[in-house]
């Protein structure tokens, strides 16, 4: 991509020079600046989806009491040695793969070295000469909201490598000390080093949405953001078209998508501003205050930190099997055949095979478990017809989620009751007006099944077309006046004569019938 | 010996070595719990050095920061140790956390020497003509090896990361065997240099120590570095007919004593006649290994030392105005000179701008010095060198010069095995004329401690040294 680039950027500074020199000289145009351009990198930390830490056995159990997840290892008491957990790295190459990597067959541990009480050795141990895979990319839609649609983006992944978390420390200001918590100290991680390929802060968001789906999918990451399981790093530079990119800030540790979008924008504008009022952008990190709604400066900034990397001793470098030979090393190949379905594919698959449309492809495929329960729906019975499956799926039980009156987690939504109404729905039994009473009706916990409660109340379509036919005749009788205006070019009016009908029906009349028979009856 | 009476024997040397300043902590006979006849240890009583991770004693690494440190488990070769019926006697002197090859920058003080001093003792039955003065026991595993030395115990354990096993055996007078890297395990051992430490055995015999390599070698799942390996047997009919014998013309270093010169030709000689191929050749690079050693050292030194801030163990400073505060007071109070000057070294070395410069040009001397040990181990089985440069050096002597000179006089000739990875081993062949011991080292090929060994006990059984014995007055 770069190179392609290349010439139209190389064009538009020579373009920018003729413009200067022809507006100095002739001092008549004002000095139209080319636009601002911003620049986004991610870099994600994801806790893998491990029992026990990354070198030690202690548990990675969240909500554990304070320290109680510390081996002895953990708290670097002196003469312990690190030992890789295999699970880890079995996690960290599936995750390379789904994500296009290069896996490498050796790649090794490095100590990086900093001063800081949560950090119990004095380092870190991570991959720093060469992690466990590169040259990755991963592909996201991107919702424009300017233009109402989506559009694809791609970015580079730079290198995944393992790492271990550091502790936690709590400081009491009022009593004037600091805390220390173990319990995340040495907890796996995985560093995802994206290329700054992004543009803004709904870019980023949406790269993190799609990782996250790909990341749970795998099981390799639980993608919980409030447990700290998913950190966002943000690297965030402007500068003007045609220039060389600017100074960078880092915002750390953004711990859920809306932060990452709107701390991004909001550090886009803040270095625009900057830059426009003739001051300049420091390298610095920042943090996102999400109560204001700002980035501000972290208070360790002082000193650029060298980090005295050195190769961890202790470990011998980790091999990969890249072919299928018959070692007992971690064999790429046999992850590989482990993948289970992308979430990319997924949403292949649901457009081509059964014509959903993006919108509720996206909502499928957002919602693990409603991906499932259309999956179960359907293979029940192959005759449903997927759109319907998908519609109420997706907008009408959703509806009810998002009102928290329901949970998707609830056993009540199995596929013999969800079945049963879209069945009614197909054969045309209940209209959609029902089959939202009854979803409603199953969430407040009535006992009986769809069929049970459309019988007992009596809710089953009027399809007979006489029937409606006469309940037709008696409201154009009953509504002279609206009926006049229609018919003097007021067309708008048969919505309301419609909810007439469906009133008088008790929301039972085929509505798509009814319309039909009402225009006839309106226009002879 | 019944069980008790080992352990009473033991504990009446450890109190006609009091003077030698050998031990750190030694066990209360009541806590020492008997062992079954069927363990391969049984009776053997055992010196640990302090920077082994110990239950039963507080595990100083002679340093004010970890003075009253109890780490709370067992470094797994004592594990091992204490499976096979050992008894755990107690944990011996020796420089502060290892940096040292006196054992005499301690905090307890210095280790002396047997050999020399003004206790009581003969040497082969016969008394002892020589002037009494108080001799450095060598270092840094200098408790372990005087301990061994006075019979108070019967094994010792050192560490071994450029010479500290082999060294103060040599000076002591008892064997000291430093096995091949990764082959006994580190797990509990309070590392100086990670990628060269070994646990190191100091016994009176070399069938001693092959006995506690059999105990403690081998796979470790605690310790990613280590391998399976299989124990060695010494076949009495051995004989030197097919073993070449290698001279390296470097370890003929500056420095070397005539006396040290003398018994090392003779001994050449010796396993000549006694049908080994004896000849010179070359390990080019060896003068490069200290300087080397001195960068890697330092380098993890300043890496392995960054956990001791006081906060979780350890001397902590009541000096705590903030964070990094308490960090700086806590370890110049805990760390001594020499080690806090390591540190600032090794940190020096790591910085971003001059990694290239001191470590990456440290390791790839590093590798120099292991081909030279590879295109040996093509040509020869066994490598005869010194082990020290001279007897036992006076302590006020050796007291005058600094820790670098000190290990630059020392490591020479026993450093280059750590930086390969070889066994090596160091047993003393001869007295020299103010009757201190003489010793000579052997190297062999990576995992061929058997043919090590082998030829070690040759040697031992020809030279016969004499024993010293203490005499209780």
């Amino acid at each position: 991509m770069p190179s392609v680039m290349l010439p139209k950027r190389f064009l538009s500074v020579k373009l920018l020079r003729k413009v200067k020199s022809f507006s100095t000289s002739a001092n008549v145009m004002p000095k139209k600046k080319p636009k601002w351009r911003s620049v986004v990198g991610l870099e994600i930390h994801a806790q893998l989806n491990t029992k026990s830490k990354l070198f030690s056995g202690a548990s990675t159990n969240f909500g554990s009491l304070v320290n109680d997840n510390v081996s002895l290892f953990d708290a670097a008491t002196p003469g312990t040695l690190p030992v890789l957990n295999k699970k880890c790295v079995e996690q960290g190459v599936l995750t390379a793969l789904a994500l296009n990597c290069q896996v490498n067959n050796v790649s090794y541990f490095d100590r990086k070295h900093y001063f800081y009480a949560d950090l119990p050795a004095g380092y870190q141990i991570t991959q720093q000469r060469r992690p466990l895979a590169e040259n990755g990319f991963l592909e996201f839609q991107v919702f424009a909201p300017a233009k109402k649609r989506f559009y694809y983006k791609t970015s580079r992944l730079k290198q995944i490598q393992l790492e271990q978390d550091s502790g936690k420390s709590l400081h009491d200001d009022n009593l004037k000390r600091s805390l220390i918590d173990l319990n995340r100290a040495g907890v796996p991680l995985m560093e995802l080093v994206f290329e700054p390929d992004l543009s803004d802060g709904e870019e980023a968001a949406s790269l993190v949405k799609e990782l996250c789906l790909i990341l749970t999918r795998l099981r390799t990451c639980s993608c919980r953001m409030e447990e700290g399981a998913l950190r966002v790093d943000a690297n965030i530079s402007v500068h003007r078209e045609g220039e060389p990119l600017g100074v960078r800030t880092e915002v750390k540790n953004l711990g859920s998508v809306r932060g990452v979008a709107n701390s991004i924008d909001y550090e886009i504008n803040r270095q625009i501003q900057e830059l426009e009022g003739g001051r300049i952008i420091e390298n610095e990190t920042r943090g996102w205050d999400a109560v204001s709604s700002q980035t501000v400066p972290m208070r360790d900034k002082e000193v650029k930190l060298d980090y005295r990397f050195m190769p961890e001793p202790n470990l011998p470098p980790l091999r990969i099997d890249l072919s299928s030979s018959e070692s007992d090393l971690i064999c790429v190949e046999k992850l590989y055949s482990s993948l289970p379905e992308l979430p990319s594919e997924t949403r292949n698959r649901l457009k081509e095979t059964y014509g959903l449309s993006p919108e509720m492809v996206n909502n499928l495929v957002n919602e693990d478990q409603l991906l499932s329960m259309f999956t179960e729906v359907l293979e029940a019975k192959t005759s449903r017809d997927p759109k319907i499956i998908a519609k109420i799926l997706t907008i009408e039980l959703m509806t009810l989620v998002n009102k928290e009156l329901t949970s998707l987690s609830d056993v009540k939504w199995n596929p013999k009751i969800l079945g049963e109404i879209i069945d009614f729905l197909q054969e045309d039994k209940i209209n959609l007006t029902t089959a939202q009473f009854l979803l409603q009706e199953i969430a407040n916990n009535n006992p009986n099944s769809p069929g049970e409660i459309v019988s007992k109340l009596g809710l089953a379509q009027i399809s007979d077309s006489a029937a409606l036919q006469e309940l037709c005749s008696q409201i154009i009788k009953d509504n002279p006046k609206m009926v006049q205006q229609y018919r003097s070019g007021k067309t708008k009016l048969l919505s309301a004569l419609l909810g007439v009908v469906a009133q008088k029906s008790g929301n039972r009349a085929n509505m798509k019938q009814a319309t039909q028979i009402m225009k006839d009856l309106l226009s002879s | 010996m019944s069980h008790n009476k080992v352990v009473l024997a033991s504990l009446q040397r450890a109190c006609l070595i009091k003077e030698l300043n050998a031990f750190i902590s030694i066990a209360q006979p009541q806590d020492l719990s008997p062992s079954r006849s069927t363990d391969r240890l049984n009776g053997f009583t055992v010196a640990i050095k302090d920077n082994f991770c110990t239950t039963d004693f507080k595990t100083t690494c002679a340093s004010q920061m970890l003075a009253d440190y109890n780490p709370g488990y067992d470094a797994s070769i004592v594990e091992k140790l204490r499976k096979e019926g050992a008894i755990l006697f107690g944990k011996t002197n020796l420089d502060e956390f290892a940096m040292g090859s006196g054992t005499v920058d301690s905090l307890h003080g210095p280790t002396k020497n047997i050999w020399g001093s003004p206790l009581h003792y003969t040497i082969g039955g016969k008394e002892r003509k020589s002037k009494p003065s108080w001799r450095i026991a060598g270092g840094s595993s200098g408790g372990s090896a005087v301990a061994v030395a006075s019979g108070t115990c019967r094994i010792g354990i050192g560490s071994d990361t450029g010479g500290s096993t082999r060294n103060p055996a040599s000076y002591c007078g008892v064997v000291g065997f430093k096995p091949t890297y990764s082959s006994v395990s580190r797990h509990g051992l309070i590392p100086l240099v990670n990628s060269m430490d070994v646990p190191g055995i100091i016994t009176r015999t070399v069938d001693d120590a092959v006995l506690t390599y059999n105990v403690i070698s081998g796979h470790d799942p605690k310790d990613s570095t280590t391998v399976e390996v299989s124990p060695v047997k010494l076949d009495d009919k051995f004989n030197l007919n097919k073993i070449k014998v290698g001279i390296p013309r470097e370890y003929h270093c500056e420095g070397l004593s005539q006396e040290v010169l003398e018994v090392w030709k003779s001994i050449a000689r010796i396993l000549q006649e006694a049908g080994a191929k004896v000849s010179q050749m070359s390990m080019p690079h060896t003068s490069s290994s200290i300087a080397c050693y001195s960068v890697l050292n330092q380098c993890e030194v300043a890496s392995n030392m960054a956990r001791y801030d006081g906060l979780r163990y350890g001397h902590r400073s009541s000096q705590c105005k903030s964070t990094h505060d308490l960090y700086a007071s806590s370890r110049s109070e805990g760390l001594g000179l020499v080690v806090r000057g390591r540190i600032l070294a090794g940190n020096f070395f790591l910085l971003q701008r001059n990694y290239s410069k001191y470590f990456e040009k440290a390791m790839k001397v590093r590798r120099l010095i292991c081909e030279d040990f590879k295109r040996a181990w093509d040509e020869f089985d066994i490598l005869l060198t010194p082990t020290t440069l001279s007897g036992a050096p006076e302590l006020r002597q050796f007291a005058g010069l600094d820790n670098r000179e000190q290990c630059v006089m020392n490591d020479y000739c026993t450093q280059p095995a750590n930086m390969s990875g070889c066994p090596a081993i160091s047993i003393p062949v001869a007295l020299n004329k103010n009757e201190l011991p003489l010793s000579l080292q052997l190297m062999s090929k990576n995992y061929d401690e058997e043919t090590l060994l082998s030829v070690a006990r040759i040697i031992e059984k020809y030279v016969s040294f004499p024993s010293i014995e203490l005499v209780d007055t």
